[in-house]
């Protein structure tokens, strides 16, 4: 069981619940749980999507799309059941968020998904958990089988005459799953292969059908959203960026922890306030703002509010709330190669720039690292880089390139003092992974 | 084939859960493998025939999701996360001080058949690095002593 | 539907709603690159080499996977969209073992074309390749993982068009690997299609693999001889030291009526050219053994005791049996022969479909026979008897493909679980034997299908009231119905508009046979013995009256001692049917074959016969479309039957040019045929050719024959530009 963390300046919406007991049923009705649901069931449709589009709430998958938006694409009409698909593949690295709502909120991510279904028109939902996730899934299935016992889910939900199931689903490792388009096929039992768009999943779906793919966060933060109002949430955060957040602080902080913060908060202060700073006196090197996934930040850099937009116009991304700190002990190159790892490790294949890009970023990262780097391999790694990015099938492919881009890009020297033969100044000793190089 | 009770009513109803059987694959090959210990060709035959799916098409799927194997592995799986919030927090040294405790890589089961030893990618668990899983269950905040306190306790177990 | 406008390279481009961009800049001639686009297959956007820029995305597009819209303004070529592709060659060839001087694909490759087209020259990489041992999964076929740059046109040619689903993908990321169910060993039909249909040397053919380099072989697009269906192969073949050696087959032109198909047989199915037991010189029985001899000596003794008998005995008491595998000029000239050379009606050959009741069905009735092509079209098909997948491979794979890409409902009704009862909409099995009863239960007749089970006739009434209210129905049915059984069946179709039919025949030319009137009692065309005189003005010969005997009663004749020659070309009946051999003993019996049959073995002579890859000529498919046959290979000392019959009849001191109409035609003077002037020649030969007016200067060239063919029997009136063009 993760431990819980808390700072004054947290503003607790989708946290409100946590360490609270909520998973039992009965708690979390005492703290206003399934409140939100029937209201909905109180409300047209429309009125429900509006609420969340005017709310400013942002997906918290990673790519930050307006939730109310992305439900009003679902076709009002559809000959195919529409599904409502709950993202809990949580696997970005430095996020870790989607695992404390799971653990100590389940029934508002349900909660959550009923309510995308009323606003959608859909009558069936889906829980998709990381299968590492066990006990998360275990916790899930039981929520979900409490909730059907009080007819909270079912046929005739809270008496409305709506009819609503939920359902849990377990992965099996999987990184790339969590993009949501594979997320469908590896529910409908496939590889995790991407899917071609368009169409997109809002019109063509889940065995066809419409759907409505969101985050966990999302969806946790809806039933507040209705309870707390638009104009409320919307406030919480600077403009079109509504609501509070779930950071993930970790790397070289004295108090990592997940913290819900403001949209918009401040990264340095978060650093240094709400992560208490770096421990053993040693100097900040670099931010990775939003999993590893998101263009890295240099500590000149991180004067800037935490929202969607701001983030874009400082030249990185908020990504997924994934807060990685790095300090001045940290060989970038070495970080560089472990993302790299990572990419190459959980690249589906299908598509030739991620597949022999990643691969072939690894293996030269690997003999850079080891002390066999020549000078134009740093070219040629940006070379790499830049001619995977915006050219993949699915964007995992620009998450691999965007981080390299910007180490390669802000930390140049480094590359260049591991060239010839020179050890890594980092390492104590060298233990580094050897792979037989060609001259 | 047999799998337990509990997998069988699983099944079962996850089967309900669904529009096309396959749905229920991904999952159920989980489940299976943590009855089994790993995906045998029994397994997959098995499962194939429920699902009214080729081999083939099964094989194809588990290779693709890295906590599946045909492959037996030790009755704990010592599962390291080296990503980077972990890789900061000293990932690496619990990783090796694997390999020298159990005297294997990557991958390699102990040869008393208890533990394997896998580097895996992020676990979810960034906040409390560095974090291993053993089977399912986390452990966090780690150092090599704790990890070795942890161990202990399985290999009682 | 309607078409659309859109803007490409500056050029305008209207295509139908629903185009994918690729094939709206192919139609106007502009070529996207691509290696997982593949037409007809699902769409990948795996390879990223067809990007290209439509105005107002930010994002280069995937041309395979995009689909136009109106006003749509598209770039193919940048700088950009260069660098692009150039980098898509430059990563996949980070991990290709670049053995292309020791692959079978070079010079045939995609990716070297491409390598070429982008200048992907320089190598940025040099850490070790990927490894993985070159795997063989069955006898024809070898993966090369190395070389494998996952296009998935192999998985998806296997599963969605072969419906066999033998290949899929194995692993993640860089390790991905196609592979089998069992990793070595294919489990499937060995049709090769994965082969044909890999751009790299990933997947190579046992039957090939090492053997001869691309444009060390001469490529010879001819029709494939081993079924009904007629599809183009295009043999690679080489000089060797017994004559023209085939190589390999393949569809890499693709120009067949079978487009992107063939099948295990078309592929692979030459090697017996070369089989030690191939006859080379014509054998003569001396002293009971068959002793081989000289073309010379062999022609002269056959045509003194053909001569001899016709004059003595009269040509009754000679029988001919002709072939469903030599070509049509070869049977028409076999009849012909026999009735004016031999003055016999004595002919027959191993009927297989009742192609004269079929005729006489679609008399006066045009249009009523479908071609391959409407097989690939037409919205509903229905199908009683015969098994296609293994019989018609090709019309097998239309009809799949029909089904997958347009939605066509297939309804098939059989004795067996054929294998098309996956594509069908319907399947009603129906006891074996039946399916003339269900012919006549479909023309109305309800009481046909009584002895046949509630089961079956529960089944066919709702299913006959389907195909009822179908439009554009296809008829296809096996050689389990014949006679008035068809005649029931084409009634049927012909209340339903626009119907059209397909008989099935089992030989590469069973229709062509029966179309040549390789009957005792037809006439090429199956016009009557009767209806004579048009043959008379034509041969200037006269033809016995009476019908002739039939393969059966030939046999009977000759165990009565009456039937005293017995000339066989290309046919096996002893081995066939299991006669008796010594019913032929007090005979004289001459064969035309590639190997000692056991009708060889009886024979007084044996000639060696070239076969369908060896020769020039035509043949029909089941459909009844004609189509052109090249030679390709060569094996010293065979000749073609066609030449074989002219040089009996000329032994027997008849006049050649009765018989062969050559020396007609326009007389050109050649030209050069090496050398500088070469391609003159070869053009206005080409051009002669295509428009029938080629010197026919030999009593050997088939075609010579064919212009008669075309006057005299209906149907066959194709002009000759589209017979050379193969469509
Ligand atoms: C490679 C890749 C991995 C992703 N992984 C996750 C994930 O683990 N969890 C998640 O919620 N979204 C993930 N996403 C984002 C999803 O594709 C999708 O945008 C998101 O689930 C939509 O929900 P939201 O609008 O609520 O953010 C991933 C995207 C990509 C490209
Ligand atoms: S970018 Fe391509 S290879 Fe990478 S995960 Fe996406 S589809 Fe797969
Ligand atoms: S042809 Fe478009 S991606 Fe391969």
């Amino acid at each position: 069981m993760a431990e819980l963390v808390s700072h004054p300046d947290e503003v607790r919406v989708v946290s409100r619940r946590f360490g609270q007991g909520a998973t039992n049923l009965d708690r979390y009705l005492e703290l206003d749980g399934y409140k939100a649901v029937q209201k909905a069931l109180t409300m047209q449709p429309d009125a429900i999507v509006n609420e969340v589009k005017n709310s400013g709430l942002r997906g918290r998958g990673g790519a930050g799309f307006n939730t109310g938006m992305k439900w009003s694409f679902v076709p009002k009409q559809s000959a195919k059941p529409k599904y409502v698909l709950c993202n809990g593949d949580e696997s970005e690295p430095g996020t870790c968020k989607d695992r404390l709502i799971f653990e100590h909120d389940p029934h508002a991510v349900i909660e959550g998904t009923v309510i995308a279904g009323l606003a959608v028109g859909s009558h069936t939902g889906y829980i998709y958990i990381r299968g590492e996730y066990r006990y998360l899934l275990e916790i899930m299935q039981k929520a979900i089988a409490d909730a059907y016992a009080r007819g909270f889910l079912g046929k005739n939900i809270f008496g409305s005459g709506y009819d609503f199931d939920v359902y849990w689903h377990g992965g099996a490792g999987a990184y790339e799953v969590g993009e949501e388009s594979a997320l469908m096929e590896s529910l409908e039992g496939k590889r995790g292969i991407p899917r071609i768009r368009p169409p997109f999943p809002a019109v063509v779906g889940l065995w066809g059908g419409p759907t409505v793919i969101n985050n966990a966060e999302t969806l946790a933060s809806i039933p507040h959203i209705l309870l707390g109002g638009a104009d409320w949430y919307a406030n919480l955060g600077p403009p079109k960026n509504g609501g509070t957040r779930l950071f993930c602080l970790s790397g070289h902080l004295k108090r990592p922890g997940v913290y819900e913060l403001p949209m918009g908060y401040n990264l340095k202060k978060m650093i240094y306030d709400v992560g208490g700073g770096i421990p053993g006196g040693r100097k900040l090197k670099a931010v990775v703002p939003g999993g590893s996934s998101t263009p890295l930040m240099t500590p000149d850099e991180i004067d800037v509010p935490m929202d969607f937009d701001s983030m874009m116009k400082a030249g990185s991304m908020l990504g997924s709330g994934g807060v990685v700190v790095l300090d001045d002990t940290t060989c970038m190159v070495k970080f560089a190669l472990r993302i790299m790892k990572f990419y190459q490790h959980e690249s589906c294949g299908w598509c030739i720039p991620c597949r022999e890009g990643t691969d072939w970023l690894k293996k030269t990262l690997i003999r850079f690292h080891s002390g066999g780097g020549l000078k134009k391999d740093i070219d040629n790694i940006l070379y790499l880089s830049q001619n995977m990015l915006g050219r993949t099938f699915c964007p995992l492919g620009d998450a691999a390139a965007m981080p390299t881009i910007s180490i390669v890009k802000k930390f140049r020297q480094e590359f260049e003092d591991h060239l010839e033969g020179q050890p890594c100044a980092f390492e104590k000793e060298s233990k580094i992974e050897q792979l037989p190089v060609l001259a | 084939m047999r799998f337990s009770e509990q997998f069988e009513s699983r099944f079962a109803e996850m089967l309900t859960h669904y529009p096309t059987k396959r749905s229920v694959l991904v999952p159920t090959l989980l489940y299976a493998q943590d009855e089994s210990g790993s995906l045998s060709d029994e397994v997959i035959k098995e499962i194939a025939g429920r699902l009214e799916l080729t081999e083939l098409e099964v094989r194809n799927v588990i290779s693709y999701y890295s906590m599946l194997t045909t492959h037996p592995r030790g009755k704990y799986n010592v599962q390291v996360c080296t990503n980077i919030a972990c890789l900061l927090r000293g990932a690496d040294e619990l990783f090796e001080h694997c390999e020298k405790k159990f005297g294997v890589k990557h991958k390699g089961t102990t040869a008393d058949g208890l533990f394997s030893l896998e580097e895996v990618e992020c676990i979810g668990a960034c906040s409390w690095a560095p974090a291993v899983q053993v089977n399912y269950d986390f452990h966090e905040n780690l150092t090599t002593e704790k990890l070795d306190n942890v161990l202990d306790e399985y290999r009682r177990k | 539907m309607a078409d659309i406008n859109i803007t490409v390279d500056g050029r305008k481009v209207t295509a139908a709603q629903g185009t994918l961009l690729i094939e709206a800049c192919k139609s106007v001639g502009i070529e996207v690159p691509s290696f997982c686009y593949y037409p007809n297959l699902s769409l990948q956007g795996a390879c990223r080499m067809c990007l290209v820029k439509v105005e107002k995305m930010p994002k280069l597009q995937t041309a395979c996977t995009t689909v136009i819209s109106e006003g749509m303004t598209v770039t193919t070529d940048s700088d950009e969209i260069r660098q692009a592709r150039k980098s898509m060659v430059e990563m996949l060839l980070g991990n290709h073992p670049l053995d292309c001087p020791v692959c079978d694909a070079g010079g045939e490759c995609e990716l070297q074309d491409m390598t070429f087209s982008y200048g992907a020259a320089e190598s940025k990489y040099m850490e070790p390749k990927n490894h993985k041992d070159e795997q063989q999964w069955s006898p024809v076929v070898y993966f090369d993982r190395p070389r494998c740059i996952l296009c998935y046109r192999c998985v998806r040619v296997c599963g969605e068009a072969m419906d066999v689903w033998a290949l899929g993908v194995q692993n993640r990321g860089v390790s991905s690997i196609i592979a089998p169910n069992q990793e070595d060993h294919l489990e499937c039909e060995e049709c090769g299609m994965c082969i044909d249909i890999c751009p790299v040397g990933a997947l190579t053919s046992g039957a090939y693999r090492y053997k001869t380099r691309p444009w060390e072989m001469k490529h010879v697009g001819t029709i494939c001889t081993h079924c009904g269906d007629g599809c183009k192969t295009t043999l690679g073949v080489r000089r060797s030291d017994t004559g023209m050696e085939i190589v390999r087959g393949d569809n890499r032109d693709k120009s067949g009526i079978n487009g992107d198909f063939l099948c295990i047989k078309g592929r692979y199915a030459f090697d017996f050219a070369h089989h030690d037991d191939r006859i080379t010189q014509p054998l003569i029985r001396k002293d009971g053994r068959l002793t081989p001899s000289t073309w010379e000596e062999a022609s002269a003794l056959i045509g003194k005791r053909f001569a001899d008998i016709r004059d003595h005995q009269g040509g009754q008491s000679i029988g001919v049996v002709g072939s469903n595998r030599t070509t049509n000029e070869e049977s028409y000239l076999l009849q012909k022969f026999a009735r004016i050379v031999l003055q016999t009606n004595n002919i027959d050959h191993h009927r297989t479909a009742d192609f004269p009741a079929f005729a006489a069905g679609v008399t006066g009735k045009p249009e009523s026979t479908a071609s391959m092509r409407d097989v690939f079209n037409a919205p509903a098909m229905l199908l009683i008897g015969n098994n296609p997948s293994e019989q018609h491979p090709l019309l097998a794979w239309q009809i799949r493909n029909n089904v997958r890409l347009h939605r066509a409902r297939l309804y098939v009704i059989n004795s067996q679980e054929i294998k098309l009862r996956r594509q069908a909409a319907n399947f009603v099995p129906i006891p074996e034997g039946t399916e003339g009863d269900v012919a006549s239960f479909l023309a109305g007749d309800d009481s046909a299908i009584d002895t046949a089970g509630n089961e079956t006739s529960d089944a066919l009434k709702p299913l006959r009231d389907k195909l009822r209210s179908e439009q554009n129905l296809v008829i296809i049915f096996g050689s389990e119905i014949r006679g008035d059984d068809i005649s029931s069946l084409v009634k049927f179709g012909s209340n339903i508009p626009g119907s059209k039919f397909i008989c099935l025949g089992d030989y590469a030319n069973s229709h062509g046979a029966a179309d040549m009137g390789l009957y005792p009692n037809l006439l090429p065309g199956y016009h009557s013995i009767s209806d004579i005189g048009i043959f008379h003005q034509e041969r200037g010969g006269e033809i016995p009256q009476t019908p002739g005997l039939t393969l059966p009663e030939m046999v009977e004749s000759a165990k009565a001692d009456k039937l005293k020659a017995f000339y066989v070309v290309g046919a096996n009946p002893v081995g066939r049917l299991g006669l008796d051999p010594f019913s032929f003993s007090q005979g004289f019996v001459v064969v035309q074959d590639m190997f000692l049959t056991q009708t060889a073995e009886i024979a007084d002579v044996v000639l060696p016969a070239a076969n369908a890859y060896e020769k020039a000529g035509t043949f029909t498919n089941t459909c009844g479309d004609l189509q052109l046959l090249k030679k390709a290979g060569e094996v010293n000392g065979t000749k073609p039957d066609f030449e074989m019959i002219v040089r009996i009849a000329d032994a027997m001191g008849f006049d050649v040019r009765k018989l062969v109409p050559f020396g007609r035609g326009t007389r050109a003077d050649m030209g050069q045929s090496r050398g500088a002037q070469a391609g003159e020649a070869d053009r206005h030969a080409v051009w002669l050719e295509a428009h029938g007016l080629e010197p026919k200067m030999s009593p050997f060239d088939p075609m010579a024959i064919l212009d008669e063919i075309q006057r005299l029997v209906p149907g066959y009136d194709v002009s000759r530009m589209d017979l050379q063009a193969g469509d």
